[in-house]
């Protein structure tokens, strides 16, 4: 079984600042699924989840640096890429 | 008139090179073996340190940056938490005790960690992991702190919590982290940071800091809430880092693949062995559950080590052999654990109870296979002694495994009526084992293991008394010489829940704070 087979995910504390994030992950990945648990959620997809900072920043209306995620981010799987713009989770590879 | 041109601001991947393998130097007049003496004995070749790469290019920087608004969250919480009198609204008083045992149990491994990575962040040569070993070392640091101010607003009102650090030190049940922590820090530098990185880091933490604190959320303590997700946001960047350092090992030379894959079937079952307590915790001391000890299981160790071990496979990793009897286990290891803490109830910093009917058939659902047929009947025979005054308690020290240090109640994988009992004759002395797999570990390193401090064994050699006792005294009591040097409170600190002067003061304090009178 290749790595697009398998899950990963990302937990965000469940609170003000997280809200438009989990919305624009689910936005940007139709793919992936909510989990709501108390006082988090748990967003898994199969193979791959990306972070926008773009789609982000379109929803809370000013320049968001995607490093805040580590603020209110409790747990991921997968391997990680952060460049300026985009955060992504993988297991996937070439 | 000169037009002020803004400089380009560097790139995420430019700033973290220059923050990292731009602190370096080579040295000019110490060679660089002598410079780094510890991170070549192990038998892992490096070729190229450079290759070794972040995922989360975090700087020190940006470090400061963020850790320090983690921390103004935090405590903005804990205080009001603590202003409010949050004690008094959990869910049920029942719950205060798994934060006796985190205290103990858990935040003195942080520490622990703390000083392990501080340790290694001086042994590598390469620079990139030698920075996030340093910036993982300030993380448990925090870690430690954290849960010990959160901790302490329960400390002013609760038992069992004030000597936390000795008994971590001294009391034999919590000779089972300790001992996992500490088997880890005396190994070489690599194998510390795939046994935490790893083991401590992906399974264990993922399954107490997610589905624990979650639960603790929900039992409605806002400190353990907030302290447990602000740390495992810093574990999410450890466990990338685990994962990194692992794959960066295998990637460098193929006479690594066999000790990697050693290492990972030690940690994994050490790991699962340690995690024990956390099965318990989830399943028996949670009053609201959130999910069973099996649900938290297939997502964090099933679903996440599987796509972890799948990935590893391209290098010739497999999936540990012992996994196989994970799996059997699963579905028994919280049961197991409980009756086990019921019966040594004496000699705990925490209070037990028996699971109320509508527990236990919460528990039945969720463990449809083995509760009713294995454990309810135990636990409502004990029920039944209770309720006639003469309750149940074990009065002997148990025997120990020699690896893990759990006592030996485990039962045959695939044979739950069996008890689990291995043994190995080593110059010419016996030792006993709850398992093929801690066995396995022992022959693998019986200079180590024969030394280890078992927390029964201290008791028999007379090693549990303080320096005033005279064992030789007419009238000699052991067990009360035992718990008075382990610094337990017999009845205060241990025992039954119920009728304890916990549950007395919670039920009046949380009365008072319903009425004026």
């Amino acid at each position: 079984m290749s790595g697009e087979e398998s899950i990963v995910f990302l937990a965000l504390q469940a609170n003000d600042e997280t809200r438009p994030v989990i919305e624009a992950i689910l936005a940007d990945n139709p793919h992936a699924r909510l989990d709501e648990q108390p006082a988090m959620v748990r967003i898994h997809a199969k193979g791959r989840l990306e972070v926008r900072r773009e789609t982000i920043e379109e929803l809370v209306g000013h320049p968001f640096d995607l490093q805040e995620l580590h603020i209110n981010m409790i747990t991921l799987s997968g391997h990680v890429d952060e460049t300026d713009d985009m955060l992504t989770l993988s297991w996937e590879r070439p | 008139m000169d037009i002020a041109v803004s400089k380009k601001k560097l790139g995420l991947k430019e700033r973290y090179a220059l923050m990292t393998r731009g602190l370096g130097w080579e040295p000019s007049y110490q060679s660089i073996d002598d410079v780094f003496p510890m991170d070549t004995f192990e038998g892992i070749k490096i070729h190229d340190w450079d290759a070794w790469e972040d995922p989360f290019r975090l700087t020190m920087d940006s470090y400061w940056k963020y850790q320090a608004e983690k921390e103004r969250k935090l405590y903005a919480i804990l205080d009001a938490f603590a202003q409010s009198n949050g004690h008094l609204t959990v869910s049920d008083p029942r719950y205060i005790n798994t934060v006796k045992l985190f205290a103990s149990g858990l935040a003195p491994l942080e520490y622990m960690s703390h000083r392990g990575f501080a340790h290694v962040s001086r042994q590598f040569r390469g620079v990139g992991p030698r920075v996030a070993c340093m910036m993982q070392s300030l993380d448990e640091m925090r870690h430690a702190q954290t849960q010990v101010h959160a901790i302490s607003n329960y400390n002013r009102y609760y038992n069992g919590m004030a000597e936390f650090r000795h008994h971590h030190d001294h009391l034999p049940y919590l000779q089972v982290p300790r001992s996992f922590f500490e088997d880890a820090a005396t190994g070489g530098p690599f194998e510390f940071v795939v046994a935490i990185g790893f083991a401590f880091e992906y399974v264990l933490t993922n399954l107490v800091f997610v589905p624990f604190i979650s639960g603790a959320a929900y039992n409605g303590d806002m400190g353990a809430m907030t302290f447990g997700f602000s740390a495992q946001s810093d574990e999410a960047r450890h466990m990338t880092l685990g994962l990194e350092v692992i794959k960066f090992i295998l990637e460098q030379d193929p006479a690594n693949v066999p000790i990697i894959q050693k290492w990972l079937n030690k940690w994994t079952w050490r790991g699962a062995r340690v995690i024990t307590l956390v099965a318990m915790m989830q399943d028996y001391m949670l009053p609201k559950r959130v999910m069973s000890w099996a649900e938290a299981w297939e997502i964090y160790f099933e679903e996440n080590c599987g796509a972890l071990f799948r990935d590893l496979a391209r290098y010739g990793i497999t999936m540990p052999p012992c996994v196989e009897q994970i799996r059997k286990e699963r579905d028994h290891l919280s049961h197991m654990a409980w009756c086990q803490f019921y019966q040594a109830r004496g000699t705990l910093n925490f209070q037990v109870w028996l699971p109320t009917a509508e527990e236990m058939d919460w528990l039945s659902a969720k463990y449809p296979d083995t509760f009713d047929r294995y454990y309810r009947p135990r636990f409502e025979y004990w029920a039944k002694l209770e309720a006639e005054g003469k309750p149940f308690e074990a009065t002997s020290v148990p025997m120990q495994c020699q690896v893990c240090q759990i006592p030996m109640f485990f039962t045959e994988p695939g044979n739950p009526l069996a008890l689990a009992q291995w043994h190995r004759v080593y110059e010419d002395e016996q030792y006993h084992f709850c398992s093929e797999y801690c066995r396995e570990i022992f022959d693998d390193e019986p200079e180590k293991y024969i030394q280890s401090l078992i927390g029964g064994h201290e008791v028999f050699k007379g090693n549990a008394f303080g320096p005033d006792c005279d064992p030789s005294a007419e009238g000699f009591d052991p067990a009360a010489a035992a718990l008075d040097f382990w610094r337990i409170n017999p009845g205060k600190d241990s025992g039954l829940f119920s009728g304890s002067e916990d549950e007395t003061n919670f039920n009046l304090w949380r009365g008072l704070a319903k009425t004026n009178s």
